[in-house]
């Protein structure tokens, strides 16, 4: 019994897309939509099909892009959270800062990407990078500020300096929070990635919807969107695992 | 509040002695503008000397830490350990505090020897005598009955192991000064008293100075050499009690007349200064 409980857990989310494709595809048949206002969950599958070349090409450059942004998101993201939470000064300084930036709609920077980078890549992974870095700005800050008061004691009483701390405890202490953060980070990338193809670019997946959307070709568009949420959902489950493997200590619960 | 600080002469060196290992000169310190947390402290402490400060809450016993292994400066008067006066943290210190305070990524024997990571000399040296250092670790957890328990983390550790752990990590890099604050006040009555008897035998064999901060009449008696009773704040010595009780000391004597009558009266000075 729970040995069959443990596999319907595993077959959950299987069963959860089955039955939303279902749902999909009952509805749309029942009104009788047309396909042009929302396709069919066949037709969009067979969309899939028919265009797998020019949807492979385009993921290829969405994704690569994505992983661009991300990259930079987590490099910046890294040493801005280490600089700001290794410091009570600069975490009073820069955390409001960071949020009115954060608040501002990234899509609002593409215009400005354009004038300075041109049409093309450049932008898309410059709007992945800018909406992806402030999660893990502000995990990885937190966990170096949320250091235990007795644990710097024992530590400043051996004549540790204050980098010292940060890298034996601080670090350490705050990767769960940066694991956490990449898994929230990656997606996001995804998400300016495309807004940026939809506006100024005309490769990846964003510009295929865009263009396709102004055929009425809308199965297109919506074998899009499926191939942008399947890449992110790939890249999540991921991170995930790159998180339960370097962070066990962290997630001993549940084991 | 009102009760005047009874200090007995035994507190001021007598001329011409050897230079205390531990000396305060009339100290008090003041975090902010509330007033002092602790007020016209002088006391010596002899090298090897177990000393324990008992009182109500909030009376600066940790704040007399502090001032004693030098995190915080005084505001007025004189803290000099070894013969020099304090100027920053001493390496010669060792600290464990009520909650273990263990690193969760690190196991028992890698927490136990972060101290040589970083107090000098040993941190150049670590790479080069590690093993040398794990031996250490080893022989120090063995002792406190931690044999076995060296590569297992600090969470599937109970909380009174995670706590012997602590006191290891405390004592690695062989301090002259060990520091205990509370260390035993989150524990059950029986791991308590098991660590009561751990901590004396290490001192027994070891000799170093300690100082312990508690808020348990009993353990204080039962561990110390000196018991110095504090006020409510600001901290002010009230009392100076030598505990005369031939060593080493059972646990089966602290149910007898002569130490339960010690706690009763103890408990009773205390009992005064909170109703004052």
């Amino acid at each position: 019994m729970t040995q069959y409980n443990r596999l319907l857990e595993r077959l959950a989310p299987w069963i959860a897309v089955l039955a939303l494709i279902a749902v999909w595809e009952v509805t749309v048949r029942v009104f009788n939509v047309p396909p042009f206002i929302f396709p069919s969950a066949s037709a969009t599958a067979q969309a899939l099909v028919t265009f797998a070349g020019p949807i492979g090409m385009h993921s290829w450059q969405t994704f690569w892009t994505t992983m661009a942004g991300f990259g930079l998101g987590v490099v910046v993201g890294l040493v801005l959270g280490f600089i700001v939470g290794s410091s009570r000064f600069l975490y009073h300084a820069c955390y409001p800062l960071l949020v009115g930036f954060n608040a501002i709609p990234k899509v609002a920077f593409v215009p400005i990407l354009v004038v300075w980078f041109g049409i093309g890549s450049v932008p898309a992974i410059l709007t992945a990078f800018l909406i992806c870095f402030f999660p893990i700005v502000v995990n990885v800050a937190t966990g170096l500020a949320t250091l235990e008061p007795e644990m710097e004691d024992v530590l400043r009483v051996l004549g540790a300096r204050r980098l010292d701390v940060l890298l034996k405890v601080g670090l350490p202490r705050s990767l769960p929070y940066f694991f956490a953060s990449l898994k929230i980070a990656i997606t996001l990338a995804f998400v300016g990635t495309v807004v940026s193809e939809t506006v100024a670019s005309n490769q990846g997946i964003g510009y295929l919807m865009m263009s396709a959307g102004s055929q009425m070709r809308m199965s297109l568009v919506f074998a899009g969107l499926i191939v942008i949420s399947a890449m992110a959902m790939v890249m999540y489950e991921l991170f995930a695992l790159l998180e339960k493997r370097m962070t066990g200590w962290a997630h001993r619960g549940q084991r | 509040m009102t009760a005047p600080a009874t200090l007995d002469q035994q507190t001021a060196a007598p001329p011409g002695a050897a230079t205390p290992f531990v000396a305060f000169d009339r100290v008090s310190l003041a975090y902010d503008d509330s007033g002092n947390a602790i007020e016209e402290i002088s006391l010596t402490i002899e090298e090897g000397e177990f000393v324990a400060f008992v009182g109500p809450s909030g009376c600066g016993k940790s704040t007399f830490m502090k001032l004693c292994t030098g995190l915080n400066a005084p505001t007025a008067g004189s803290v000099r350990v070894d013969g020099a006066p304090v100027g920053g943290p001493l390496k010669i210190c060792g600290m464990a505090f009520q909650s273990a305070n263990l690193l969760p990524w690190r196991t028992t024997l890698d927490n136990v020897l972060l101290p040589l990571e970083i107090v000098k000399p040993y941190r150049s040296q670590f790479r080069r005598r590690r093993a040398e250092f794990e031996g250490w670790a080893r022989e120090l957890l063995r002792t406190v009955g931690l044999e076995g328990y060296e590569d297992q983390y600090p969470w599937q550790l109970s909380g009174g192991m995670q706590q012997r752990a602590s006191i290891c990590r405390a004592l690695i890099h062989r301090p002259r000064l060990l520091m205990l604050d509370e260390p035993f006040a989150a524990l059950d009555a029986f791991t308590r008293e098991e660590l009561w008897c751990v901590l004396r035998d290490l001192w027994e064999a070891q000799r170093f100075t300690v100082v312990l901060v508690t808020h348990d009449l009993r353990e204080a008696a039962f561990l110390a050499d000196t018991v110095y009773v504090m006020s409510r704040r600001p901290g002010r010595i009230l009392e100076r009690r030598r505990i005369d009780f031939p060593r080493p000391r059972e646990l089966a004597m602290t149910f007898e007349p002569p130490f339960t009558g010690l706690v009763q009266e103890l408990r009773a000075r205390i009992g005064t200064i909170r109703s004052s």
